[in-house]
């Protein structure tokens, strides 16, 4: 479904130049749930804005179903790392919803649907009238999340989404998103820095090295496709993946190389 | 409820103070150039028919609104060229400094010369003064779009005039407002002036008349007219204003309440 091979991208601009990202190679399956974990700086971002042609990259390619990516695909939806942002303030929720639908050419009543189903599905749905700021960060980036799945997409790349939301709506966002991955089929590709996360939710975690970025590891996550945050998380299992990509995270902030 | 009233109170208040000292200060004034208010207020009635109103107040509405308009679609126009790409920015940014440094009273002769003493020559002038606040905040405005909200826009396939009317000018427009409201006041200024210079009609006109033909406190109600018509104008703009920007306002207090 998704292919990146041999991504590089270095920044340049005011004297300075920064490889973000190195040589990165790695799969998607269709309707795979993929986390990418790594240190904080080490191009999580970078990688997801080249996977969904916002970045050129400057080497290397990405691939979606076998064709270059080269700008904004559709069928792609992007869930910003800053929700805060990429709201648009001067519009209602639902038009925030609604917006790239009306750009795909879709019918009012159609619309209306999707919309009502989006936030129905997280939860908002009597929030279609409010203004973005007038809710508080975690039904913002449930917004956000509801504008992405309105959009019917069929790869859905989040950027730490889940970073700026207390622990209780963040487990409750974790269990949204596995949902709904369930549910639809959706292929996710999930960043994130925070490693308990990446195993409750991936079907398989993919760690990065520190700057310059590479795959370091990629990692199964061979955890009942039913996961709970009670269970899940005090399973012997998942003790034993997490402490393993915590190490890997571990050695690859020091700079060790694989193993 | 309460809470108007007192407003209105607030509101009312200084205003009504002056007044009254206007009045006390004046009352037994034997100055000729000074009347007292109660000679101005009672000449009001007798200057102001609703003959004068149309066949000069009327006239004076039209050019400011035609040269006001003009200025307001030209300005956000060229000011969202100008901001939208860099290259022309810096091609344009000396000339517009040195363009807006110039006093826009001085235009009126200078486009006399060109452009007659006709109404085109007031509404060229109204333009050329009200253009530039316009112009500026929008450049200012178009420039500051959150680069977030444009790479939401960009990955949603929101692109071209979509992007236009959803994006960048919703973000622009309290900048937009702002220059408006700015070129408001200078084309109040400006039709006056146009008027004084060469006209048969006009509030610029008969206040120049009536002084020329030392109708003091004629004169004197030309002057409480032109108030009059500024704050008329001032209450619509608010109005428009607190309408359009709605959101703003909102976004402003929610960001005070939890910064
Ligand atoms: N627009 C840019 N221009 C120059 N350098 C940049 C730019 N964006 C990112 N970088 C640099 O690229 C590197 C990777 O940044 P990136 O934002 O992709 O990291 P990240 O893994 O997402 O970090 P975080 O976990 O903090 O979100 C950093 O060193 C950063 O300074
Ligand atoms: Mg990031």
């Amino acid at each position: 479904m998704l292919d990146v091979r041999g991504l590089k991208k270095v920044y340049e601009g005011s004297g300075r130049r920064v490889e973000a990202v190195r040589d990165l190679t790695f799969a998607v399956g269709a309707g795979e749930l993929v986390c990418l974990v790594g240190p904080s700086g080490c191009g999580k971002t970078t990688l997801l804005k080249c996977v969904g042609g916002l970045l050129a990259p400057t080497g290397g390619e990405v691939l979606l179903e076998g064709r270059k990516v080269s700008g904004p695909p559709p069928g792609m939806a992007f869930v910003f790392q800053e929700y805060g942002r990429s709201l648009f303030p001067w519009m209602r929720v639902g038009e925030n919803v609604g917006l790239p639908l009306r750009q795909k050419g879709l019918s009012r009543a159609r619309r209306g649907e999707l919309v009502r189903d989006a936030l129905g599905s997280v939860g908002l749905a009597d929030a279609v009238r409010a203004y973005p700021w007038q809710l508080s960060g975690g039904m913002q980036q449930r917004v956000a999340i509801a504008r992405a799945l309105a959009y019917e997409p069929r790869v859905l790349l989040m950027d730490e989404p889940f970073a700026a939301v207390d622990a209780q709506t963040r487990a409750d966002l974790e269990d949204l998103v596995r949902g709904l991955w369930r549910e639809r089929g959706i292929t996710i590709l999930f960043v994130t820095h925070d490693i308990d996360e990446a195993v409750y939710l991936g079907e398989r975690v993919i760690v990065l090295s520190a700057s310059p970025t590479v795959v370091r590891e990629q990692l199964k996550v061979d955890l009942p496709v039913e996961r709970d945050q009670l269970h899940t998380r005090v399973d012997p299992r998942f003790a034993e993946l997490r402490t393993h990509v915590y190490e890997q995270i571990q050695a690859a902030k020091k700079g060790v190389v694989a193993s | 409820m309460r809470r108007a009233l007192l407003r209105l109170v607030f509101a009312v208040a200084l205003p009504a103070l002056l007044v009254t000292v206007w009045w006390v200060a004046s009352a037994g004034s034997t100055d000729v150039y000074w009347p007292p208010l109660r000679t101005i207020v009672e000449a009001f009635p007798d200057v102001w028919t609703a003959e004068r109103l149309r066949g000069d107040v009327l006239p004076s509405a039209l050019r400011l609104a035609g040269g006001y308009a003009l200025a307001a679609v030209v300005g956000v126009a060229l000011g969202t060229a100008i901001g939208s790409y860099r290259r022309v920015r810096a091609v344009c940014e000396p000339v517009l400094e040195f363009l807006r440094a110039v006093p826009p009273p001085v235009l009126v002769p200078v486009i006399m010369l060109f452009a007659g003493i006709g109404d085109t020559m007031k509404v060229t002038v109204i333009a050329a003064g009200c253009v530039w606040p316009v112009l500026l905040n929008t450049v200012e405005g178009v420039r500051a779009v959150d680069p977030v909200m444009a790479e939401t826009a960009r990955s949603y396939g929101i692109t071209g005039a979509a992007r236009l009317r959803n994006l960048v000018l919703r973000s622009a427009s309290p900048q937009i407002f702002a220059g408006l409201r700015q070129a408001l006041s200078i084309g109040i200024i400006l039709m006056v002036i146009s008027e004084m210079f060469a006209a048969s009609n006009g509030l610029g006109f008969t206040i120049v008349q009536f002084q020329r033909g030392f109708a003091i406190p004629d004169m004197w109600t030309g002057i409480l007219v032109l108030g009059l018509l500024g704050f008329l104008l001032s209450v619509v703009f608010q109005w428009v204003e607190r309408r359009v920007l709605g959101w703003y306002h909102g976004l402003r207090a929610s960001a005070r309440r939890s910064p």
